[in-house]
């Protein structure tokens, strides 16, 4: 068989080398045991063992001698693998075997290919038309060509992406693409009737319905003209669920049990009011820029920004996630004049991931390897940013299952001076960073709509692929512009691409854009696509014409590509054209303000729920062993140890500590500047359980969480910012929106009662998806509540490890009869009616008192009491610490319905801290706990125990450390 | 000489370059971060330093292989004056991605001549962990040889790693041996009584659970480990724990050792 082919490029015979690089004897092969390992799993067990190359395909006019360098000095590293020039032939011996090829499909981002490219230049390559990867696998044994298939596309290959082949003889696709012919494309709309524009809003994937069509055509029955392609995409994108959040803000007639409640705009008089009441002065900018921003310290601020890219990871959970990521720190990139990215949060839902496989209905993908999927995904992105990723949840439940759930945070610190943007007529528009290419198209209509088993096949090209380095590359050279004063404004590209990046940056000026300039990653895009594409690793910035050459040359330096692509003009105008002939023109006002408001229905009916009848026991250890067992309370260290949690070098509080380094802490601490003691802590709180009863208390409980984790840790309550994430369901039926609303008036409540302002939010609403016998599931009513605080001085930080035999521990908050929505009721598969509640001012003020005993030095460890409740939190602090509790329950301070020991041990009331104290400092921290409801409730021990009396002095719990850890770690430990 | 300076080698993907200029701020060197493509232009750049530092990261994606394709830069441009550098008694570090880079330009173990660079003649390396993922964790090392100036001989360091790649294997027994009886091995990981072990001892399975590589002169060394992330007690994964606060952090150990070498060498 011929090593190479030979073809034709820029009149040059280029030759088609082809490299395949395998493990050598004696090395493990660990991407091809991964594969057994799963196919294991598929149950199919004619597998015998599964060998994997990666492949390399070059197009290039260099000879065999160099082919063979190639080989040696830069594709394989010799120590440990072996390289073959050309396709090698099925491995000898009896066994038989089955080849399988993986190709992405042209025009997916391919970084290795690129980063081979640049070092095939530096060995002196000459002309190289084309550079591919591709994976291949050789299946071991008598495996039928439906298990062949079978296992490519459950494990192998993503057909979002790639391309499968199966066999030694078929040809991978073509890398090359065809050249664009333009053509402005006008759309017919101003004759078409409410059918057709329906139809038409559908064939597009416009996501627009009936009401905002007939907007559209009115505005241009009024215009006297048709619409180009590129004006109603540009509308569609603009006006999408996604980048307009129109149901949030719509207004809303409420019927709560038969009170009826009227909102104007139901964001502005929940969630933004809160805010807008609080008026705190250290808020900086809040909710007008792509993250919220807050002060810092005299010279810097710090944003924060939470985004969801749920669609996109259910189809592709890898470069869903990678690109969720990669996106939400382009927010801070792009707040102000652009923060240093310093910290990363994930928090992720998933369906249970040992689900039964005939239980994943079509078109869905099995929850495991969702899982396993979006935590490379983070990982490979963010460890590649060199951002921190140091706060994080996961969560499960197994409606989640077609609509995983992927929130991505990032936090960054930005001069005070540089926390504004100031756009001025004459600018140019400067696009940075990636090029273009057709992927992500639609994905802001896209994610807007609900997901259906054929979703997978329709909206393929809606999946991004990321390039961490390529983001890392921008970020590098645009601090420096920053810096240099070199430009007047920045955005980022994301849901929409250019068009609602470049929109939203010349809306109140007016800008001008030749499509043509764009730079492309392969040729064949029309004007349309370029301007949609949903590319990753792309800003967009204002530069004065007389600073271009400067900024310019920084760009140059580090390799990375800036181009000009239009002008800022001052007409209050959209114009697109390409190659000079204009092929788009929308007026600003429309765009922006055009789109109609709606007039919802909400209904909240309270749900008639009774608590059940659990046996009261002698003994707890298993009820304990088995919710700490439990997925959502089950250690995540797997994950965690996964994320480079220390880069940058600013950690204070990481995920993981203790007397092991496996402790579970309730927040994260950075000390952002080296030569600062001040620090910023992150957490979250979300409890969807809850929600299930009453979303106004999961929201509620949500925030009190997130605040109660970051006082735990020793921030300041006075000084606590917060982000809403609302993952909802389909809110065109009443009751669904009726649940948001609930849980929208408790993020003003609490908000209002904690003093803690809304900087920043996002929504994704319709997560539900179709299956094909029109069943239809919904994921349970989500609320993320981010939150992120000051600490004075992080030398004063508190872990949840015990620190010391003979130390009190202390119960601050009153436990209450509230199991409904537990996690003891969750392993007994019920859910009760008793929601944890709040009585908001004791809530506040037990956060002010622990915040200050903190700060006193009168606390030696402090840990949040919540899933699990105080069993699981005693637990916890023992085993992080290597010693053991002994506790009475009599100590705890209970409400008078909170007799039963299952409560007391289990019940999630919130507002409650367990807290370490020396002896010595009983009186004071007494004292500081006056009125409040608190009690000592135990003492650190030398045995590693956990020994719980009750009220009649019966041992309800009495376990070893050792298996109670071991129970914790388990179930996540892959 | 007073005035000791340090180079820190930026490039794409490479995102540990500003704690490792911090922590040679601390030590006392006076620090600037390049970018390659600037010492590329121009090599004589690297004569106005003592010690050079390729910090961690992931250089350029860590595409095809970890550290390779910045390797594959630096042999093709920079050979003869990184060649330079060395002979004329500077030092070289390596931190995690930078050791990745050293042992795949064959500037560590060096087995084939002091600062000799090249892509072909490689003899040991840094493969994927045995875990199979990339970790973050924190780890004990045992310094291995004398001879290397940024350990201090009988010093147990306490350092994090974080890394896919860093499983150090040799090409054959032999060179095993070479580098074991040679003193070539600058740390190995160790538990708390200073014993080799399996895995979490050992993150990723380094045959003879070597961590850190040293040259025949000792002025080279790269490791897998982070010494920059630990400079300060609040970076110590259980500080709260700890009666002792005082003192210098570990990682400061390798800093400062570097500097004080060109203070009474240069």
């Amino acid at each position: 068989m011929a090593d190479y082919f030979l073809q034709q490029y820029k009149g040059l015979n280029v030759k088609q080398w082809r490299f395949e690089i395998s493990s050598k004897q004696g090395f493990s092969d660990i991407s091809g045991k991964e594969v057994l390992e799963s196919i294991g799993q598929l149950n199919i067990s004619s597998v015998e063992d599964v060998i994997s190359e990666k492949v390399f395909l070059i197009e290039a006019d260099f000879d065999q001698d160099f082919a063979e360098r190639v080989g040696c000095e830069l594709l394989a590293d010799t120590v440990c693998q072996d390289w073959h020039l050309g396709k090698s032939g099925i491995p000898a011996g009896p066994m038989q075997a089955s080849v399988v090829e993986v190709h992405l499909k042209s025009g997916v981002t391919d970084p290795v290919a690129e980063s081979v490219k640049s070092a095939l230049a530096d060995m002196g390559a000459g002309e190289v038309a084309s550079v591919r990867t591709a994976r291949k696998y050789v299946l071991l044994g008598n495996v039928s060509e439906d298990d062949c298939a079978t296992i490519a596309r459950r494990i192998l290959a993503n057909d979002c992406i790639e391309d499968v082949i199966f066999g030694m003889d078929s040809d991978p696709p073509s890398p090359h693409t065809q050249p664009y012919q333009m053509e402005v494309t006008e759309i017919p709309i101003r004759e078409l009737s409410d059918e057709q524009l329906t139809q038409l809003s559908k064939e597009k994937d416009m996501f627009l319905n009936l009401k905002e069509m007939r907007t559209i055509q009115d505005e241009y029955k009024k215009l006297d003209r048709e619409p180009t392609d590129v004006e109603l995409e540009t509308l569609a994108q603009t006006w999408s669920e996604h980048c307009v959040h129109k149901t949030l803000k719509s207004s809303v007639d409420m019927d709560h049990d038969g009170q009826k409640i009227h909102f104007d705009n139901l964001l502005k008089e929940t969630v933004f009011k809160a805010t807008k009441d609080l008026n705190k002065d250290w808020c900086i900018s809040v909710f007008e820029d792509n993250a919220g921003v807050i002060e810092f310290d005299d010279e810097d601020a710090i944003c924060f920004k939470v985004e969801t890219h749920n669609h996109p990871s259910a189809l592709d959970p890898y470069g869903g996630a990678a690109t969720g990521i990669g996106g939400v720190i382009r927010d801070p990139m792009g707040t102000g004049m652009g923060a240093k990215p310093v910290a990363n949060t994930d928090i992720f839902c998933f369906a249970r991931p040992d689900m039964k496989l005939e239980d994943v209905p079509k078109g869905v993908l099995h929850p495991r390897r969702v899982m396993k999927g979006v935590v490379a995904g983070v990982r490979d992105y963010g460890n590649r940013m060199g951002i921190p990723t140091v706060n994080g949840a996961l969560y499960f439940d197994d409606r989640y299952l077609a609509n995983p759930l992927v929130f991505c945070g990032n936090v960054g610190l930005v001069p005070r001076e540089k926390c504004f943007k100031n756009a001025q007529p004459g600018n140019l528009v400067v696009v940075v960073g990636g090029r273009t290419g057709r992927d992500g198209i639609h994905g802001a209509t896209f994610s807007s709509g609900e997901m259906t088993h054929e979703h997978e096949d329709i909206f393929s090209h809606a999946v991004q692929i990321g390039n961490a380095i390529t983001e890392k590359k921008t970020l590098d050279t645009l601090l420096q512009a920053r810096d240099a004063n070199l430009y007047e404004s920045i955005t980022d590209c994301g849901a929409g691409g250019l068009s609602s990046a470049v929109g939203e940056m010349g809306e109140k000026l007016g800008v001008e854009v030749d499509l043509k300039k764009i730079p492309l990653k392969y040729a064949g895009l029309t004007y349309t696509e370029v301007w949609i594409s949903e590319a990753q690793e792309r800003m967009v910035i204002a530069v004065e014409p007389g600073k271009l050459d400067a900024i310019m040359a920084i760009f140059d330096a580090e390799d990375v590509e800036a181009t000009v692509i239009g002008t800022f003009t001052g007409d209050k105008k959209l114009t697109l054209r390409y190659d000079g002939m204009q092929v788009g023109q929308l007026e600003m006002e429309f765009l922006h303000e055009g789109i109609c408001k709606y007039d919802r229905k909400a209904v909240w009916k309270t749900k008639k729920l009774s608590e059940p009848v659990l046996e009261a026991k002698d003994n707890y250890n298993d009820d304990l062993k088995k919710i700490l067992g439990s997925y959502n309370v089950a250690s995540k260290e797997w994950v965690i140890r996964q994320y480079d949690h220390e880069v940058q070098g600013a950690s204070v509080i990481k995920p993981l500590m203790g007397a092991e380094n496996d402790g579970p802490m309730d927040a994260a601490v950075i000390r952002p500047k080296y030569d600062h003691d001040k620090g910023v802590a992150m957490s979250c709180g979300m409890n969807p359980c809850y929600g299930d009863i009453d979303p106004y208390w999961m929201a509620l409980a949500g925030i009190d969480e997130a605040v109660r984790n970051l006082v735990c840790v020793g921030a300041d309550p006075e000084r606590i910012a917060i982000l809403d994430n609302y993952c909802w369901g389909d809110c065109t039926r009443p009751e669904t929106l009726g649940a948001l609303v609930r849980a929208s008036q408790a993020c003003y409540d609490g908000a209002m009662a904690f003093g803690t302002p809304f900087i920043s939010g996002k929504d994704s609403l319709n997560n539900e998806f179709v299956c094909e016998d029109g069943t239809r599931i919904a994921i349970p009513y989500t609320l993320l509540i981010s939150a992120m605080g000051i600490v004075e001085d992080v030398n004063r930080c508190v872990t949840m490890d015990v620190k010391k035999a003979g130390n009190l521990i202390f119960v601050v908050g009153l436990t209450k009869n509230e199991l409904g929505g537990s996690h003891y009721y969750k392993v007994h598969n019920e859910l009760g009616a008793n929601v944890p509640k709040m009585d908001l001012e004791t809530s506040v003020e037990i956060s002010r008192r622990v915040a200050k005993a903190i700060e006193q030095g009168l606390v030696r460890s402090c840990h949040d009491c919540s899933e699990g409740g105080l069993a699981v939190a005693l637990a916890e602090m023992a085993f992080a610490g290597g010693l053991g509790i002994e506790a009475d329950l009599r100590g705890l301070a209970v409400s008078d319905d909170c007799i039963k020991p299952d409560a007391m041990l289990f019940s999630e009331s919130n507002s409650r801290y367990l807290i370490e104290v020396q002896p010595q400092n009983y009186d004071a921290f007494a004292k500081l706990m006056l009125n409040l409801p608190f009690g000592q409730v135990g003492e650190v021990i030398e045995d590693k125990k956990l020994l719980v009396h009750d009220a009649n002095q019966n041992t309800v719990i009495d376990a070893g450390l050792d298996d109670l850890k071991a129970a914790w770690q388990k179930p996540l430990a892959w | 000489m007073d005035n000791v300076k340090a180079i820190v080698l930026r490039a794409a993907g490479i995102n540990c370059d500003l704690e490792t200029e911090h922590a040679l701020e601390l030590a006392g060197a006076q620090v600037e971060r390049v970018h390659i493509n600037r010492v590329i232009d121009d090599p004589a750049v690297l004569d106005g330093y003592q010690i050079l530092v390729f910090p961690g990261g992931f250089s350029y994606g860590d595409d095809v292989a970890a550290g390779k394709v910045l390797a594959n830069q630096i042999v093709h441009h920079l050979s003869d004056i990184l060649h330079k550098f060395i002979e004329d008694g500077k030092l070289v570090l390596g931190i995690c991605n930078g050791f990745q880079v050293m042992i795949k330009t064959g500037i560590v173990p060096g087995l084939n001549g002091v600062g000799k660079l090249s892509l072909t003649d490689q003899v040991v390396t840094l493969t994927d962990n045995d875990s199979g993922v990339f970790e973050d964790r924190w780890v004990h090392l045992e310094p291995g040889t004398e001879r290397c100036v940024f350990l201090t001989p009988g010093k147990r360091l306490y350092l994090p790693v974080a890394h896919g790649e860093g499983k150090i294997v040799a090409k054959d027994v032999d060179t095993l041996e070479k580098i074991t009886s040679g003193g070539f091995a600058a740390f190995r990981y160790v538990d708390t009584d200073g014993k080799q072990g399996p895995f979490p001892v050992n993150p990723n399975g380094s045959q003879d659970s070597i961590a850190a590589l040293t040259d025949s002169t000792g002025r080279a060394m790269g490791l897998m480990p982070h010494p920059e992330r630990f400079v300060r007690w609040t970076q110590h994964p259980h500080w709260t724990r700890l009666k002792d606060r005082d003192g210098m952090a570990d990682g400061m150990t390798i800093f400062t050792n570097a500097v004080n070498y060109v203070k009474e060498n240069f």
